[in-house]
């Protein structure tokens, strides 16, 4: 789609395009373009000299276990996150879709968490299950758990989960009913007529007419798990213990503070950058999708 | 079939106020620890009810700072993520108006090309190229400066594609009219398309006031100095690892203080807040 009306001048667009470019190609592209550089090259411990060693670094990253580790643990840990957030927001949004008196007040209360920054969810949650300290520890003691995620890998893991999701209610929420409520009445009411139970109505037809918002919500979903939890990670438990919570994310950056490896470090960005685009292109995929259905 | 419609409403109220009591009740919880005795929660005695140490508890964090650990009081905290927000922000609407503007209105060679520039910016986040970026903003002398905290944060292909799209829908008549009225360029951007712009504007601007409000790895990474310390950053070097040391009233205020701007900006406009979130996914 184009205009047919439009300005000529030779000088001026460049003028209006070019804070924005600048930004773009000093912030964006040189870094990216640095990374990519970075990652075939071979840097010795002083810095002193560096060879270009081609795809050494990416060999020697695939080839680690701890980075394969970090892999699959970010991609369970994205899983159950969007799965844990997404079935509780659309249960929440379904109640909500309902004839209900205070349905707006109702709405308000439970979009806000979506204003709370990552590091304050980290803080909120890590308060509450502090296992010297915390309220929900102490109740999880009572009922016989033994609960310490400050040594217990997969406790971590759970503690991260539960503070990421609980964030993600809102953003989910909002949008499961936006699309439920674009959902034709007439289609529940000929449902019900022909007698199927509301439950049964649920699977067969609110479900399957919301497809196209699930799989939206769940690559954005799985795009917070990467990028949007570094926060809560870095607030709650720094990576640990033991790297049972270091996602991909928090690798890149634990590694190159360290100041180590600075080619792996590139070689981790470059091979993040691949599943940004690649999460980018699904995305686009079904919102175009969703905008023709 | 009218009375179980009934308590199948009863249920959907009952799951609804759980689901708002799940969601609530780390902030409650957070309140109440601010406003007490830290030795009764350090103890693990925490009582589920607000206590007398509100005024004194909050007046310590905005103006005194944490003891133990960041001596920064939260007050200087609280001004510099209010500059770094409204900065990207604003900075972000600035430019991607103009970008949007030349894009759509005029044609020059390399036009698309240029759009696709800024296109692919969105599969490059910040977290992607941290060190790189890092490097580049220290050469350029960035550190512990506001336009550092904001400047790499500005750039924005959502915001561009955003006005683009609403630029589209301008019709071709509006530019025509003011053609013959005498208009150039910046009359017809200043008189017909800002005004326009607005309400698109203003939900752009709550979610990225929320989106600034709350970076946390690029102002960990860029300040060093306490005083330019944002409140997210400021947060979590005020947890120490060994938990004795944690003023945990004072933790507990300073995310309530942290939360408090954007929550409010969410509930007092959420048609603007609704809209600019579904409108920048698209």
């Amino acid at each position: 789609m184009q205009k047919q009306s439009v300005f000529t001048s030779r000088w001026l667009p460049w003028l209006l395009i070019a804070p924005q470019m600048i930004v773009v190609l000093v912030f964006f592209y040189w870094p990216a373009a640095q990374a990519v550089r970075q990652s075939f090259l071979l840097q010795d411990a002083f810095g002193l000299s560096t060879i270009f060693v081609w795809f050494e670094n990416y060999k020697e990253l695939l080839a680690d276990p701890d980075y394969f580790a970090s892999v699959v643990r970010t991609f369970v840990f994205a899983a159950a996150l969007a799965f844990s957030s997404l079935s509780l927001a659309l249960l929440l949004a379904v109640m909500a879709d309902k004839p209900l008196r205070g349905v707006g007040v109702y709405r308000t209360l439970l979009i806000w968490p979506y204003a709370v920054a990552p590091p304050v969810v980290g803080v909120l949650w890590i308060f509450m299950l502090n296992p010297s300290l915390g309220i929900l520890a102490h109740g999880l003691r009572a009922i016989g758990v033994d609960w310490n995620p400050l040594l217990d890998g997969n406790q971590a893991a759970l503690l991260i989960i539960l503070a990421a999701a609980w964030k993600q209610i809102s953003y989910n929420f909002l949008f499961f009913l936006a699309g439920l409520q674009s959902i034709p009445k007439s289609v529940h009411e000929a449902a019900a007529i022909d007698g199927a139970r509301p439950i049964r109505r649920f699977w067969t037809i609110t479900f399957p007419l919301l497809t196209p918002t699930i799989f939206f919500l769940i690559v954005i979903n799985v795009v917070y798990a990467f990028f949007d939890t570094f926060g809560i990670i870095d607030t709650m438990t720094r990576g640990g213990p033991a790297k049972a919570t270091e996602t991909l994310v928090y690798k890149v950056y634990s590694d190159g503070l360290l100041g180590g490896n600075l080619g792996s470090s590139a070689a981790q960005s470059v091979i993040l950058m691949g599943i940004v685009i690649a999460l980018t292109a699904i995305q686009f995929r079904f919102v175009e999708r969703k905008v023709t259905y | 079939m009218v009375e179980n419609e009934g308590i199948r409403r009863y249920v959907a109220h009952a799951i609804l106020w759980i689901g708002i009591a799940i969601v609530a009740f780390p902030v409650y919880l957070a309140f109440v620890a601010s406003t007490q005795d830290n030795a009764v929660i350090a103890n693990g005695q925490m009582s589920l009810w607000p206590g007398g140490h509100f005024i004194e508890t909050y007046y310590k964090t905005l103006f005194v700072g944490s003891s133990g650990t960041t001596r920064e009081p939260v007050g200087m905290m609280l001004l510099n993520s209010l500059i770094m927000a409204l900065s990207i922000a604003l900075g972000k609407i600035f430019i991607s108006i103009l970008s949007a503007y030349a894009i759509v209105f005029f044609r020059f060679p390399f036009r698309m090309t240029v759009f696709w520039i800024i296109f692919i910016t969105l599969m490059l986040p910040v977290e992607v190229r941290i060190y790189p970026t890092y490097k580049i903003a220290a050469d350029l002398n960035l550190l512990d400066s506001y336009s550092g905290l904001a400047l790499p944060l500005i750039a924005s292909a959502t915001a561009t594609l955003l006005f683009r799209q609403f630029f589209m829908t301008v019709p071709d008549e509006l530019l025509e009219a003011s053609r013959i009225d005498g208009a150039g360029p910046f009359r017809f951007f200043k008189d017909t398309l800002l005004p326009l712009s607005r309400t698109n504007m203003a939900a752009l601007f709550v979610i990225l006031f929320i989106y600034g409000w709350n970076q946390y790895l690029w102002p960990l990474l860029i300040t060093t100095r306490d005083d330019m310390q944002t409140i997210q950053v400021g947060i979590r070097k005020m947890i120490v690892t060994s938990d004795a040391l944690t003023e945990w009233p004072v933790v507990m205020a300073t995310s309530i203080l942290a939360m408090l701007p954007p929550v409010l900006v969410v509930i007092v406009m959420q048609k603007l807040f609704v809209r600019g979130l579904v409108e920048t996914e698209k």
